[in-house]
């Protein structure tokens, strides 16, 4: 299997604190990855560090075979990574609809003039993304709220929303920052089952950042886990239910 | 005149006009701080407050440090009338609505200013004696040190409310965060009020201060300071007293000196450029932390 | 999406309509002059608020300084007309191009800055670019251009408006427009979602500021002198009261802001000594009881379009 995301002893240090450091992880193409931690471990740290919102201190990241770093946040994208967030950031006065027809922002080829004079690849192209992302609120369950304002959706759709809006943008690795967050027990299984089929279905690499153990452990293939901006360990969720150190950092040392 | 005669010349003349703008960015920035409202009508607060001054010189025969006072009560007062009717009803509309009220606002003060007291300018009566100093060769005259000694009074008072008092601390913590500062127990409509209040009676004091310094004063003379006192909040990054002072200081003395050297058509334009400059090295102002958002 | 065009084609028809009316009227003598006046400054005004609503309202840039680019536009289009005899055509494009480039030159520094820094600093080069312009011995410097040919006939006036109407509705309905609009809802998801916020949000401000110059040229052909006196903050104020009396982020809204605001001010011309204080008294009632302005986000054709859509999304 090729591998898609590596990252080398990246750091990140914020005003002499070390958020991150010494930050290795690898990820093949196809698989479905967890990054787990206590809270302020540093993993949306981690995550805007490979979307570019933050530059490493140190250290390399490649996708793809290539380097990412230096480049912006909307560069990275356009290469292949798209992103939810943590705390929702739809574009919460626009419908269901535009939320997810702005993402095939980097797709669309027709120019400034063809769209201003309605011609050439205009017509086609905008019918193409309104049919595409119809076709993505259906998967999600959204489409009878297609036209709907985002910010009235309840919770869980609007985690929903935000991870067709991050599909619509064709992403090789679809980055989840906590998609489970604030749902009920019920909300998270369909995720999870969600997750897994549209990783089947538009061939997709996950690495998604969770504190429900069980959709981490339920789905993900392997798992890293962070502690104080380091990983201590890494592994299937087996391995990793059983490793020493992730039960002290979870559970506190026993001694 | 050599050049450095001139320029420390030009540095007195632009000192006691930074002092000015001081007096008036102060109250653009503690209101800023509060509210986040860029109170176009502060400028024209600061009118009033000249013709309030004015009145109360030639009609009730006050000396100027009466008329100062209750120039500065009365329109302290109007600071609050206005931010009761105007501003308060908008607390939580989009903040560009309150913006457009406050140019509402501005308009309406000035206009009703205009029917009651006419268009024409009027002259200011000189309330003290036409003197000057020699220091060496440099002159200061008395209208010039009369306007440092009061605005250094003045911020000495506001520097003391705010950092000594129980209702500076509670207007600093409502400025940092009103929502918390609510939940700690403070009453934010009534220190959002003061704060009006105070930031107005500072402008009085400007306006009645620049009244003496240019011997004039009409309806829209609050335009151009009040947007230069905006220009010096900014400047020094908005929100923070020390940075409005600076701000207002560092104006002032730009003015003067490209008046003095290069031309006087030029002195707005640079003082405009010279706030876009400082904002493309340091986008919150010199004073300002530069924050970033979390993501 | 053949309604897209059918729904141009009514809005093409109406506006021709419109335009064959009020032109009737003009020729028939039915409209007085200084109405006739009005008539050209409502169409220029509303070229002035859809343009700046495009910076402001779909782009979330606060711009301040809308008049300066006015300025610019209407000076270079005199100069072209007046002193070298080109065609009013030449002055417009010309006018639009010399604005536009300043626009670009200026957004792209100052463009990083956000809300009120951003504000007060277009304000400031609006100011600068109007003294500039005063100094400048050339231009007739504070004392103003005159001697202007009478150019701009309400027909120029009518069907540039209704150009610069299409081009902001086109393009706010493109995936470029979506991205504009993707910066003001929430800058770091655009980004997120391969938006180059840069490059869109200069483009927004080069492409607001080059119909501002269209405005100026054709504001400056209705009249025998301008000066820059006309171009201060003060008319940039005004112009933002239009954009955000109609509703930021909607078309229809500034072409209604730009009616009301015209009207207001050319109805109590009667009244000089009240005309300002009761324009301020509506200004903040308006602002009282509808702060999102007349239209908010809405489009007069919005309901519709939408309908159709999502029923076609079903089929």
């Amino acid at each position: 299997m090729a591998e898609l995301l590596k990252t080398d002893n990246v750091s990140e240090v914020f005003g002499g604190l070390k958020a991150v450091a010494d930050f290795n992880v690898h990820i093949n193409q196809g698989e479905l990855v967890g990054l787990i931690g206590p809270n302020g471990a540093g993993k949306t740290t981690a995550f805007n560090l490979i979307t570019g919102v933050y530059q490493p201190t140190t250290g390399t990241i490649d996708f793809d075979g290539k380097s990412i770093v230096g480049l912006k946040p909307y560069q990275i994208t356009q290469r292949g990574i798209a992103r939810t967030f943590q705390n929702i950031r739809l574009f919460s006065e626009l419908s269901v609809l535009d939320n997810v027809k702005i993402a095939y922002h980097c797709h669309v080829k027709y120019g400034l003039l063809e769209s201003v004079l309605r011609m050439g690849r205009y017509m086609k192209e905008e019918e193409k993304i309104e049919e595409e992302s119809l076709k993505l609120l259906k998967i999600f369950k959204l489409e009878d709220k297609a036209g709907e304002q985002a910010k009235n959706l309840p919770y869980g759709a609007q985690r929903r929303l935000e991870i067709a809006r991050a599909l619509a943008a064709k992403p090789k690795l679809l980055l989840l920052d906590e998609p489970a967050a604030g749902m009920n027990p019920q909300e998270t299984n369909e995720l999870m089952e969600m997750i897994r089929w549209i990783r089947k279905k538009f061939g997709l690499t996950v690495l998604l950042i969770e504190h429900d153990m069980s959709l981490v452990m339920g789905i993900c293939e392997r798992i890293y886990v962070l502690e104080y901006g380091m990983i201590i360990a890494s592994g299937t969720p087996d391995e990793i239910k059983n490793d020493p150190e992730v039960i002290r950092a979870y559970l506190g040392a026993e001694n | 005149m050599d050049f450095t005669h001139l320029l420390v010349q030009q540095l007195i003349n632009g000192v006691s006009l930074g002092s000015i703008y001081a007096l008036i960015a102060l109250g653009y920035t503690m209101i800023y701080g509060i509210i986040k409202l860029i109170n176009f009508a502060h400028g024209d607060i600061y009118m009033v407050g000249a013709y309030i001054g004015f009145f109360a010189i030639t009609q009730a025969g006050m000396s100027i440090v009466p008329a100062l006072l209750v120039s500065m009560v009365v329109t302290g007062l109007l600071g609050m009338v206005v931010e009761k009717l105007a501003y308060k009803p908008l607390r939580h509309a989009p903040r560009i609505s309150i913006l457009i009220t406050a140019i509402g606002v501005s308009f309406f003060l000035e206009y009703t200013s205009m029917y009651f007291v006419t268009p024409t300018p009027r002259t200011f009566p000189a309330v003290i004696d036409n003197i000057s100093f020699n220091l060496g060769s440099f002159v200061i005259n008395g209208q010039q040190l009369m306007i440092l000694g009061i605005t250094v009074l003045l911020m000495a008072i506001l520097t003391f409310i705010v950092q000594k008092t129980k209702t500076g601390k509670a207007m600093r913590a409502a400025s940092f965060d009103t929502e918390t500062a609510q939940l700690m127990g403070i009453d934010s409509d009534r220190i959002i009020s003061l704060t009006f209040c105070i930031g107005s009676a500072l402008a009085a004091a400007a306006g009645v201060l620049v009244g003496i310094y240019y011997n004039t004063i009409d309806p829209l003379m609050g335009i151009m300071p009040g947007l230069k006192a905006f220009v010096a909040a900014v400047l020094g990054g908005i929100g923070i007293l020390p940075g409005a002072v600076a701000g207002g200081i560092i104006l002032g003395i730009i003015e003067a000196l490209v008046s003095g050297f290069l031309s006087s058509t030029f002195r707005d334009a640079a003082a405009f450029a010279i706030l876009i400059l400082v904002l493309l090295v340091k986008p919150s102002g010199l004073f300002g932390k530069n924050t970033r958002e979390k993501v | 999406m053949n309604f897209l065009r059918r729904n141009d084609l009514i809005m093409l028809i109406f506006g021709i309509a419109l335009f064959a009316l009020l032109q009737g009227l003009i020729s028939a003598g039915a409209i007085s002059s200084f109405w006739q006046l009005n008539l050209l400054l409502i169409g220029i005004n509303v070229i002035m608020s859809v343009s700046l609503n495009l910076i402001n309202g779909y782009t979330g840039q606060f711009s301040l300084g809308h008049a300066g680019f006015m300025a610019v536009g209407a000076y270079v289009g005199v100069v072209l007309t007046t002193n070298f005899h080109l065609p009013l055509i030449v002055a417009l494009l010309a006018g639009a191009a010399g604005a536009g480039a300043l626009g670009f030159l200026i957004g792209l520094p100052t463009l990083r800055l956000r809300g009120d820094y951003l504000a007060i600093a277009t304000l400031g080069l609006g100011e600068i670019i109007r003294i500039v312009i005063m100094n400048i011995q050339y231009v007739g410097g504070a004392a103003g251009f005159k001697g202007i040919p009478h150019l701009t006939t309400f027909a120029w006036v009518f069907f540039v408006m209704l150009f610069t109407l299409f081009f902001i509705k086109n393009f706010v309905n493109s995936s470029h427009g979506r991205a504009c609009i993707a910066i003001r809802e929430n800058e770091i998801a655009a980004e997120a979602m391969g938006v180059n916020t840069t490059k869109y949000k200069v483009m927004a401000f080069t492409i607001g500021a080059a119909f501002a110059g269209v405005a100026g040229g054709l504001f400056a052909h209705s009249f025998y002198l301008i000066s820059p006196a006309s171009f201060t903050f003060m008319a940039s104020f005004n112009y933002l009261i239009m954009v955000v009396l109609g509703g930021l982020g909607s078309i229809t809204g500034s072409i209604a802001g730009a009616f009301v605001v015209t009207f207001i001010s050319a109805a109590l011309a009667n009244w000089p000594e009240f005309r300002m204080i009761i324009y301020a008294l509506a200004l903040i009632l308006l602002m009282f009881y509808r702060p999102q302005g007349l239209f908010g986000y809405m489009e007069i054709t919005n309901a519709k379009i939408f309908d159709k859509i999502l029923k076609r999304g079903r089929e």
